[in-house]
């Protein structure tokens, strides 16, 4: 906006910052500098490293290697406290994150929440009622009518998004960071979110602000930074850039470069699974597809679309709706999937994007995990060892999974071997329907070009693949068809020309729908 | 493995430390009378512990072992005496009686684990509350006094307690055949498996196509089928039962379980840890009875100690397996 901002001090800045867990390193040579009373927006793909970053401007993550300088408000008396930066004296300094994933506490109310960890006492009781009248001064701030004693359990996720932005009003925040803080707002309440952020920008509050729309960067930042698979692509004054050199620069290379030519084509004569009418638990919208034999169907959709919850019902590991009346055919046999073990017995296979929290025993070893979804392949009466480790040893071959011994725990691979092993797992019950989940997500780019060879390999060898992604390019890379979600509705099926970034988001916001306006959409709009 | 892990092998090296320390305070000690009824006495708590183990490595607790035994005790007791005049057969009444305690069990552990599956209680509360009501049933039963075993039926029945195969009193093969049972089940069976995995992560378990809640009920059916088998033996011991049957049970048996190296938090069982672990306990009972140097009055101060130093010392040795 103003391009005196950039000669604005700074308040906190970072050079040659070498950020890495275990072997694997998600961020390199960064050098970056915060100044007050600018809005700098970090620009990247998923995975590029953008989350880790503001993880470790606000101490919840430490420097590996480099400066973590912190400046001192007059401007001498630099700080370098890349050694001793806990979030505790981060946020005494007034650095503030707020997570992509919220941080309250669901059983307490929202002025408990506002203050909670800095109550205001009057002697030893609580200042019940001062603390109220904050809360609601703080979320009058932000056009929001939120009753302070609100249960936070009761509140929508945008409402809760609110209490957090709200939250850091209560302290004296020099760098309020924001991780993709209107994802789960509408187009008013991101823009009364952008009226705060730029009256904060005006006190001389510094704002890191990290979205993946970009015309709400183009709207609202100063500067950009932009990362790529964990590196510096370099600093702009936002003038400078138009959302096409934003999004060029973000990926940084042909898409061809990581895809693989696909090697063959689905075989639209062949039903492999095939959803009519499915309501999912929570939504309105009947959900209806088909996946071929051979495909591999994209799902697009914005994080909270329900792409999880329509894939989690179709496998059984959610209840359907209590009006559901759809059905499921696969192989065009009609089918009940109670449950995930009867899903399995039809051959479909269903990897979980929560890799730790619902994929792997991180505190076992590689055998247990990799059989146990496919246990009764390994086992009569008894569970035969040997046929297990045999098994396990030709995978971590065919899947290049790197162990320095075989004794090591899943807790203890990186992102990507886990990946793999994951993906053996459910390869190991021999399944022809497939159900990736984010299957790159938080993994290196090497692992994401080995894993989607894997997933051309199994499309070519005749299984058919649903691949939910948050990750556009992958999306777009990998898929035969599209499809897109929005709000728990399918909002179209995609084929051909019409795979298309720019496309995929007009289905992904809702502002194109094949439902409501069945043929000549591509010129009603574009 | 050719190496030995000593954290796996530390409960055994602290039974025979226990053991070298009761040959050191008494000469009594190794006879063969005070080694088999250290043997005999342990199986009761030792097969208590190996339900037990089942149970906390796939994540869950059972705190009504010691009232279920004393419940299924009276009932037994009760059975056998009301079938002295219709059944001639002192023998017929006795094997009514033991089936009867296997379905008993069996029936209050598919309770336990209803109701922490599908009423979704959490373990503790709801054998807690099991826990006090079989405690109260029994007391009921034997109308706060003692119910004792008719005296015909209690003699033939004593056989289960008293007699010896091999030298061997009955209840200690009865407790190596389960433990021998229970060592394959959990650790080569995909039932096995899965008991692990569902206390490892439940979700995990949930998302490999495991019924978690089918496993868990397993579980307690399992440990209420063993607290049946340790009261089979049990009974003949005294022939009676009351409110003060089998009390503390259920710690001693976890107690034992977490001596063997059994993870509390779930994810992780061993059968012989719990064997080892019954028997720990029942020694220091018994060198506590055999010297006058510590009075016998502080055994339960010495379980106690043991038990928080041997979960000290395999504090994080479960994340090697």
């Amino acid at each position: 906006m103003t391009a005196t901002a950039t000669s604005n001090p700074i308040v906190l800045s970072l050079r040659n910052l070498r950020k890495a867990f275990g072997a694997v390193t998600v961020l390199q040579d960064i050098d970056l500098e915060i100044r007050a009373g600018e809005v700098l927006a970090l620009l990247g793909e998923n995975g590029a490293g953008k989350s880790t970053l503001v993880k470790i401007l606000a101490g919840f993550e430490s420097v590996t290697a480099g400066e973590l300088l912190l400046h001192a408000v007059a401007a001498e008396g630099n700080v370098r406290v890349d050694a001793h930066w806990q979030q505790a004296r981060a946020e005494a300094e007034g650095v503030i994150l707020i997570h992509q994933e919220l941080n309250l506490v669901e059983q307490l109310t929202v002025a408990e929440n506002i203050f909670l960890g800095h109550e205001l006492t009057r002697g030893p009781f609580l200042d019940k009622f001062t603390m109220r009248r904050l809360t609601r001064e703080y979320l009058a701030a932000l056009e929001c009518d939120i009753d302070p004693d609100t249960p936070m359990h009761t509140l929508a996720v945008s409402a809760k998004q609110m209490v957090e932005i709200a939250k850091t009003q209560s302290k004296q925040a020099r760098v309020l960071i924001l991780d993709e803080p209107t994802a789960v707002l509408t187009q008013k309440e991101s823009q009364v979110l952008f009226a705060l952020i730029e009256r904060l920008r005006q006190q001389g509050v510094a704002i890191v602000y990290i979205s993946h729309k970009l015309d709400e960067i183009a709207q609202i930042a100063d500067r950009i930074t932009i990362l790529r698979d964990g590196t510096l692509v370099g600093h702009y004054a936002a003038q400078d850039l138009s959302q096409d050199d934003m999004a060029r620069l973000m990926v940084g290379r042909e898409l061809s470069d990581l895809f693989p030519p696909r090697s063959s084509t689905p075989d639209y004569q062949q039903c492999a699974l095939r959803v009519t009418r499915l309501l999912v638990a929570g939504t309105n919208t009947p959900v209806s597809f088909e996946l071929q034999r051979g495909e591999i169907l994209g799902f697009a959709g914005l994080v909270g679309s329900g792409r999880t919850a329509l894939l989690e019902t179709v496998v059984g590991l959610r209840a359907a709706a209590r009006a559901n009346t759809g059905t499921l055919e696969v192989a065009d046999k009609p089918v009940v999937l109670r449950d995930l073990a009867t899903a399995r017995r039809h051959n479909i296979a269903y990897l979980t994007k929560d890799r730790k929290g619902s994929g792997l025993l991180l505190d076992k070893g590689l055998v247990m995990n990799f059989s146990l979804f496919a246990l009764s392949n390994y086992a009569g009466l008894l569970i035969h060892k040997k046929q297990e480790e045999v098994a396990l040893a030709a995978v971590v071959d065919a899947f290049d999974i790197r162990i320095k011994d075989a004794n090591v725990l899943a807790g203890n691979l990186s992102g990507g071997n886990q990946q793999k092993l994951l993906l053996a797992k459910m390869l190991a019950a021999k399944p022809s329907v497939l159900i990736f989940d984010e299957p790159t997500r938080g993994i290196d780019i090497g692992t994401k070009g080995q894993i989607y060879q894997f997933i051309n390999q199994l499309a070519a060898s005749g299984h058919s693949i649903i691949l939910i992604s948050s990750d556009i390019t992958e999306i777009i890379g990998l898929s035969d068809r599209v499809a897109v979600m929005y709000h728990g509705d399918l909002t179209g099926i995609l084929k051909d020309d019409e795979i298309e970034e720019h496309e995929i988001m007009r289905y992904a916001t809702g502002l194109k729908s094949r439902q409501q306006i069945p043929v000549p959409i591509q010129r009603a709009i574009g | 493995m050719p190496t030995i892990d000593l954290k796996t092998a530390g409960p055994f090296v602290a039974l025979l430390l226990i053991f070298g320390i009761g040959i050191l305070v008494s000469d009594a000690f190794l006879s063969a009378g005070n080694l088999t009824n250290i043997l005999a006495r342990s199986s009761f708590i030792g097969i208590v512990a190996i339900g037990a183990t089942f149970v906390i490595t796939a994540g869950g607790i059972d705190l009504s072992v010691g009232s279920l035994a004393a419940f299924i005790s009276g009932c037994m007791i009760l059975l056998m005496n009301s079938l002295v005049d219709t059944i001639d057969s002192p023998i017929a009444i006795v094997l009514l009686a033991m089936l009867a305690s296997v379905g008993i069990g069996a029936v209050a552990g598919l309770v336990n684990g209803l109701l922490t599956t599908r009423a979704k209680i959490e373990a503790f509360i709801v054998t807690l509350g099991t826990m006090g009501i079989y405690r109260s049933l029994v007391t009921y039963m034997a109308d706060g006094g003692t119910l004792s075993l008719n005296f015909g039926i209690g003699d033939v029945y004593s056989a289960v307690y008293y007699n010896t195969l091999f030298g061997l009193p009955y209840p200690v093969w009865v407790f190596l055949a389960v433990a021998v049972i229970a060592y394959v089940l959990l650790n080569m069976t995909v039932f096995g498996r899965h008991c692990f995995a569902v206390g490892s992560n439940e979700n995990v378990a949930r998302y490999s196509a495991i019924n978690v809640d089918r496993v868990k009920t397993a579980t307690y059916i399992l440990q209420g089928v063993c607290v049946a088998i340790a009261t089979i033996i049990y009974v003949p011991r005294l022939g009676s039962a009351s409110g003060q049957t089998g009390i503390l049970w259920e710690l001693e048996a976890i107690a034992a379980v977490i001596i063997g190296g059994t993870v509390l938090k779930g994810g992780y069982g061993r059968i012989w840890g719990a064997v080892v672990g019954a028997l720990m306990l029942t020694l220091i009972g018994n060198i506590l009875n055999l010297t006058d140097s510590v009075s016998n009055y502080l055994n339960g101060a010495v379980q106690g100690i043991i038990v928080i130093v041997a979960v000290y010392l395999q504090r994080g040795s479960w994340r090697k397996h």
